[in-house]
């Protein structure tokens, strides 16, 4: 934060951009912050429709023991919350009844996946002394020292994640608005589901890089629910969802920098809060002004 | 046991399903068994009885989702299951969240692309749009099929449904409870727009249904799932009060209406079959 400490914040936006991007670090985490925002915001649009917040986040929370096991025997902490993320998600699948498409049968589960994840995480934070001050940005979320490796395989995983997303979207809307009827035109809803639930592994470990653990839902749940506020479209919706998501993480990111030492994850929460409530206020006028008209 | 009436009429038609002494175990329990069914092309039957005696088993029969354990059937020509793609299904009791924001038409669109892997292509996307409004236009369903599905009532919700039963242009349409917990003019209105399907687009149609007076004056087929016993037959051959009340042991009177309808009253639909069995 030394570094940011002699940016001042102007009236001049070309200077403020060019202060922005002046070090090299604040380059990457507005490259990993983007990447991370759009994946976030379509996988996080599928996961509102399917009422799968918990396992989202319970994955998020997996990825706290992954990335604290990671530090404590000194590997990148990309590879803990992937690694971690990954097995969890199939932990999860693997719990569900076979039978069941209900997602409520789903949550215990899920509940018993989380304890278990949290108490490892616990136990690597103790077992790594002098660790505490990387639990912070671990729950938290950072924006410090993304280097251009971490870059790279954000992209990659993000660009692969987007495909099998481009790949199953029609399937997978068709599987989480109506399993049966999908079921009965041959769509392999069982296997989609697990599917979905690796790729929301893989996602919710790239988010927890820049937001961490606790707070993945600021871009996995509050852009995809405010753009359903918005519209009722599903590809507008993706559209808008991914929009808000980048302009919230642009904008925490830059907040961030010009206002040391403040935490990346507050401001990301509170712009994607600010824009949900927004929705939600539009929404109601909206939904007033046409009872009325309806009344008329 | 089994009854069989009046399917020996119809040799000149084809037939889109034919059963014969067809059976189905399911947890070492017989759903029904006995069951002999002759459905010509293009006919309305509607499959009756009471909770629990099979009628969504029957239906996911025909899918082929269920194998039989004794007997043969045979579905538009084929094995069960091998026709699925010229099957419009609307499984039973389907409402959508109130707070599900996702509009009515691309509920009724999925019925038609939802199975297609990879993103649409533009010059595809414009017929699926024309086949999708013109489904939306036959259920009348315009008026409010760019509202999010889960904001319109339970007979909207139906019709758009029906819509995307339709969508793939079906030789035979399932319909599972398809009225129930509709009030009475969306019952009348739902089972006259079925019917009319049924009549102008050729479509076979089975119907499950809980109560037949709403369907009775359009069907031309019935099956008559009973504890233990199956009968199936013409309308007028099976709906008389001796049949009924043979079949469910209970006492049912079959009137006539002075404009010549049939109207079934002490329907079989005793509280003691609600308590005892649950339908799977």
């Amino acid at each position: 934060m030394a570094l940011a400490a002699d940016a001042h914040l102007s009236w001049n936006l070309a200077e403020d951009m060019r202060q922005l991007f002046a070090f090299h670090f604040m380059v990457n985490a507005y490259r990993a912050g983007t990447i991370v925002a759009v994946v976030a915001a379509v996988v996080g649009w599928f996961m509102v429709l399917r009422r799968q917040a918990f396992a989202g986040h319970t994955l998020a929370l997996v990825g706290f023991p992954g990335a604290a096991g990671a530090t404590w025997l000194g590997v990148s902490a990309l590879w803990g919350f992937f690694g971690f993320c990954l097995a969890a998600a199939l932990c999860i699948a693997g719990l569900r009844p076979a039978d069941g498409h209900g997602y409520s049968e789903e949550s215990a589960g899920i509940g018993v996946v989380q304890a278990f994840a949290l108490a490892c995480g616990f136990l690597f934070v103790s077992l790594y002394h002098g660790f505490l001050n990387g639990v912070n940005s671990l729950l938290f979320g950072s924006f410090l020292g993304v280097t251009d490796n971490q870059v790279v395989v954000l992209l990659i995983v993000g660009a692969g994640v987007l495909a099998a997303v481009a790949g199953m979207a029609r399937p997978l809307l068709f599987a989480s608005l109506d399993p049966d009827v999908a079921a009965a035109r041959g769509v392999p809803v069982r296997r989609l589901s697990v599917l979905f639930l690796v790729l929301l592994g893989v996602t919710v470990a790239g988010v927890s890089q820049i937001t961490g653990s606790l707070l993945v839902f600021a871009l996995l749940v509050m852009p995809p629910a405010t753009a359903q506020l918005l519209t009722p479209r599903p590809a507008l919706a993706l559209v808008v969802a991914t929009a808000i998501s980048v302009v919230v993480t642009w904008l925490a990111l830059a907040v961030a920098y010009f206002f040391p030492p403040s935490p990346i994850g507050f401001f990301l929460t509170t712009f994607a809060f600010a824009g949900y409530v927004g929705a939600a206020a539009f929404r109601r006028a909206s939904d007033r002004r046409r009872s009325l008209a309806a009344a008329a | 046991m089994a009854l069989q009436m009046g399917t020996q009429a119809r040799t000149d038609m084809r037939m889109a399903i034919e059963a014969r002494s067809a059976a189905v175990h399911l947890g070492g329990r017989t759903v029904w068994q006995g069951l002999d069914v002759a459905v010509g092309e293009g006919q309305f039957v509607a499959v009756l009885g009471p909770n629990g005696v099979g009628k969504s088993t029957l239906i996911k029969a025909i899918l082929g989702l269920i194998p039989l354990s004794a007997g043969s059937l045979t579905v538009l020509g084929g094995h069960p299951g091998e026709r699925n793609p010229e099957i419009g299904y609307l499984p039973q009791r389907r409402t959508f969240d109130a707070g599900l924001r996702v509009r009515g038409v691309d509920v009724v669109r999925l019925g038609l692309d939802g199975d297609r892997w990879g993103l649409p292509l533009p010059k595809r996307r414009a017929d699926v749009d024309d086949r999708v409004a013109a489904v939306i236009d036959l259920v009348d369903a315009g008026a409010y099929a760019n509202r999010p599905i889960g904001q319109v009532s339970g007979g909207e919700q139906q019709r758009l449904l029906i819509a995307q039963a339709l969508v793939r242009k079906p030789a035979m349409l399932l319909l599972d409870e398809p009225l129930d917990s509709l009030d009475l003019p969306n019952q009348a209105a739902v089972a006259a727009l079925v019917a009319r399907i049924c009549r102008d687009q050729g479509v076979t149609v089975v119907m499950v249904a809980h109560d037949v007076n709403p369907i009775l004056s359009y069907l031309d087929h019935v099956v008559y799932l009973a504890p233990g016993e199956a009968v199936s037959g013409d309308p007028e051959t099976v709906i008389t009060s001796q049949t009924l009340t043979r079949l469910f042991r209970t006492p049912i009177e079959v009137l006539r209406t002075s404009d010549g309808r049939l109207v079934v009253v002490g329907q079989p639909e005793p509280p003691a079959y609600h308590a005892d069995r649950h339908q799977h």
